[in-house]
């Protein structure tokens, strides 16, 4: 191996460990808020880019039929959960969240496909189709089941990812996508050429943490989330509804996967079931900081990026072989580092 | 329990039996799941097949459909149904390799005649037996016929890069032999897995090796990363492939960078382009005004021609096979065993297919030609 190939390796493992950076990130937050750990969330990234690869050959995309359904399915669940309650004066407030807010998009999107749109408005109006996604399967699927063990809202996440893996199939078809590129320039850095596809996906990762770290270090919202994270009875305590902020996280995590979508729908070809794959990548970079730490999940993911781009140069047939296997000596090291502490110590 | 199982089949085939002696066929594909981009092609030539013949003589044929869902355990459980409730004569089927695969060994197993239609290494019965024709051009033939050109354009060495599947082992073995016996050399074998984001680095060591030509083991959609990660690095030699990149996904994808792409692909693909001469011309041609007129729609596709060359050798077979036995009987299925194993020279849209016993592949290099991605269409390279 040459400088100049250990170099362009380098660059293309920094691009997609960038990418497992941000859905990295989406993943320690929504299990640090509410203790899931997330599986189907790289789903959700490759419904982001499958929506903007129909938006712009100008079908309409699956995504909004997902969203509607989801919508009307979550509405029921919590007015009945309501009408139960006797709470009637909080139906409109609930209507709102649920069924209104969630449909906006799907309805602008639905009423804008087939016509010629921008780039720019086609990214944002497939990021606020997917946008409802999360929070929407988290009021469906996880709310009642919020107190269950880790184990439980684990398995429960993966029966979600095959369920909605099985729904992308039947809005998106079997075909895969790619969309084109956001820029179009190449750059040459120290004799070496970049894209600048790869540029912005850096900076995108780069921005988008910073903005996280600014959210949670300076706002109300940001420490609301952090003491929910901590501790879920004291959040309460203190007056922080645990069902709030894991709406936001899951907010925010959406948002997260869907930039992730629009970064990579044009450097790969994505299919319904593309995600996984992602997710689990990121997923790993998470475990190597333990699910906890921001900045460490950020090392982690562009380690698995460093470490897939240099294992499938030297042999690519065992490329997942490296990355996954990477786990085991990671998950020794950390069980054998860390004195032995109960899981769910929190939830007494 | 059991007895009363074979009691219930035994008044069943009695009832069968009692009725009128027609050759009933059971199809199965993948009409839904993953495997349905296929299989809903297999359906529709199916469906063209039946609209040009629907009897043999005035014997009508009775036809029984189902659909596996891509999942070979439905396979199973839908050739299982067929043989010993409908009592079919032969099984046509399926869309994916290890449905396929799943219902070759029922077809063993219960001693009835099948026609495969996806590429399979096919099983033989326990006693020794086959049971299972496959209509499709072998991974390997379709891959020698591919080196075997390299050769004539004056390839001394080419790199691979395939997919880090089965298809992938296919085409890379399937190139060791036809490139030792030209004196070729392959310089990498690199893989990549259909849902990767990336294949830099493979592409890297494959430009480290400045290869005279690179060979393609991807199919469909993704069959095109390769091409333009290579032509992102500066690539500008030829490039070859396999039938698996006979695709609109794959032009559509790959758009300029993958033109002038050369591949194997059965004759029917380019019938319009053929010389008159051609075996595949004419039978090509009838099979496109079938599927028009089934379907109501055009076809160039290969995949449907696949069911229509398998309905070919049954009908054949099946003519012959009548003389000896009574359809709905095991006589008369291992007589159509025999007739299947016996084809010779049956023109098909793909092939001559020449199939004899204990071999279940029967065709042969005039069932591949090569054509060349030209302006986003298939263009015939005698």
């Amino acid at each position: 191996m040459t400088g100049e190939i250990a170099a362009i390796l380098a660059v293309d493992g920094i691009a997609s460990g960038a990418i497992y950076l941000l859905i990295g990130l989406g993943l320690v937050l929504i299990f640090a808020v509410t203790r899931v750990i997330f599986v189907p969330f790289g789903d959700i990234a490759a419904f982001t880019a499958l929506s903007l690869a129909s938006l712009e050959t100008g079908t309409r995309p699956g995504t909004v039929a997902l969203v509607a359904g989801l919508a009307v399915l979550a509405t029921l669940i919590e007015c009945t959960a309501l009408v139960r309650a006797g709470a009637l004066s909080r139906l409109p407030r609930a209507l709102l969240f649920y069924l209104v807010l969630p449909l906006l998009p799907a309805a602008a999107v639905w009423l804008v496909a087939g016509m010629a749109l921008s780039m720019p408005v086609r990214i944002a109006l497939s990021l606020a189709l997917v946008l409802p996604i999360a929070p929407l399967l988290d009021r469906i699927v996880f709310r009642p089941i919020a107190d269950a063990s880790v184990l439980l809202l684990l398995t429960v996440a993966v029966a979600l990812h095959f369920a909605l893996s099985g729904m992308g199939l039947l809005f998106f078809g079997p075909e895969g996508v790619r969309t084109k590129p956001l820029v179009d320039a190449v750059f040459e850095v120290a004799g070496l050429i970049v894209n600048a596809q790869t540029l912005l996906i850096v900076v995108a990762a780069v921005v988008f943490s910073g903005l996280l770290f600014l959210v949670f270090e300076y706002t109300l919202l940001g420490k609301a989330l952090r003491a929910t994270a901590i501790n879920r009875t004291g959040a309460r305590l203190v007056g922080i509804r645990p069902a709030t902020t894991g709406t936001i996280a899951y907010l925010l995590a959406s948002l997260l996967a869907g930039i992730s979508g629009v970064l990579i729908a044009p450097v790969t070809t994505i299919f319904y079931d593309s995600g996984f794959l992602i997710g689990l990548k990121a997923f790993v970079g998470a475990i190597i900081a333990g699910m906890t730490s921001y900045p460490g999940t950020a090392l982690g993911s562009l380690l698995v990026g460093l470490l897939e781009s240099y294992s499938s140069f030297w042999s690519s047939a065992y490329k997942e072989v490296v990355v996954f296997g990477i786990l085991i000596p990671v998950l020794l090291w950390r069980s054998l580092s860390m004195a032995a502490t109960d899981d769910e110590e929190t939830e007494e | 329990m059991r007895k009363i199982i074979a009691a219930a089949l035994a008044v069943a085939s009695l009832g069968v039996g009692a009725a009128q002696a027609e050759i009933t066929v059971g199809f199965v594909t993948s009409q839904s799941g993953p495997g349905s981009s296929i299989g809903v092609l297999y359906d529709r030539g199916m469906k063209a097949a039946v609209e040009y013949a629907s009897s043999i003589g005035t014997e009508k044929i009775k036809f029984i459909q189902l659909d596996d869902g891509s999942d070979p355990s439905a396979a199973t459980r839908n050739a299982r149904k067929l043989v010993e409730e409908n009592k079919v004569d032969l099984l046509i089927g399926t869309a994916t390799a290890p449905s396929t695969i799943a219902m070759a060994a029922v077809a063993n197993e219960l001693k009835v005649p099948m026609i495969a239609i996806s590429p399979i290494t096919v099983p033989a019965a326990d006693s020794g037996d086959r049971w299972v024709i496959a209509m499709p051009q072998p991974p390997s033939l379709m891959v020698k016929v591919v080196v075997d050109r390299m050769k004539r354009d004056g390839i001394k060495n080419f790199a691979y890069i395939g997919f880090s599947d089965a298809w992938g082992d296919l085409v890379y073995n399937g190139a060791q032999k036809p490139a030792e016996a030209n004196g070729m050399k392959i310089l990498t074998n690199e893989r990549y897995a259909r849902t990767d984001t990336s294949v830099t680095g493979q592409v890297l060591k494959i430009m480290a090796t400045k290869p005279d030509a690179v060979l393609l083991g991807g199919s469909a959609t993704q069959g095109a990363l390769p091409p333009l990660t290579l032509a992102e690095r500066g690539y500008k030699g030829p490039l070859y492939g396999t039938p698996a990149l006979l695709n609109a996904d794959f032009i559509r994808v790959g758009g300029k960078v993958v033109e002038g792409v050369l591949v194997s692909a059965g004759p029917v693909i380019v019938a319009e382009q053929l010389p008159d001469s051609h075996f595949s011309k004419k039978i090509s041609m009838d099979f496109r005004a079938a599927y028009q007129k089934a379907n109501g729609m055009p076809t160039t596709d290969g995949f449907s021609a696949y069911s229509f060359d398998a309905w070919l050798v049954f009908l054949d077979a099946a003519k012959r096979a009548m003389a000896t036995a009574k359809p709905g009987t095991p006589e008369f299925r291992t007589a159509l065993k025999n007739a299947i194993f016996t084809t010779k020279d049956l023109v098909g849209t793909h092939a001559i297919y020449n199939f004899k016993p204990g071999e279940s592949y029967g065709v042969d290099e005039r069932s591949l030609v090569l054509v060349r991605l030209a302006d986003g269409k298939w263009k015939y390279e005698p």
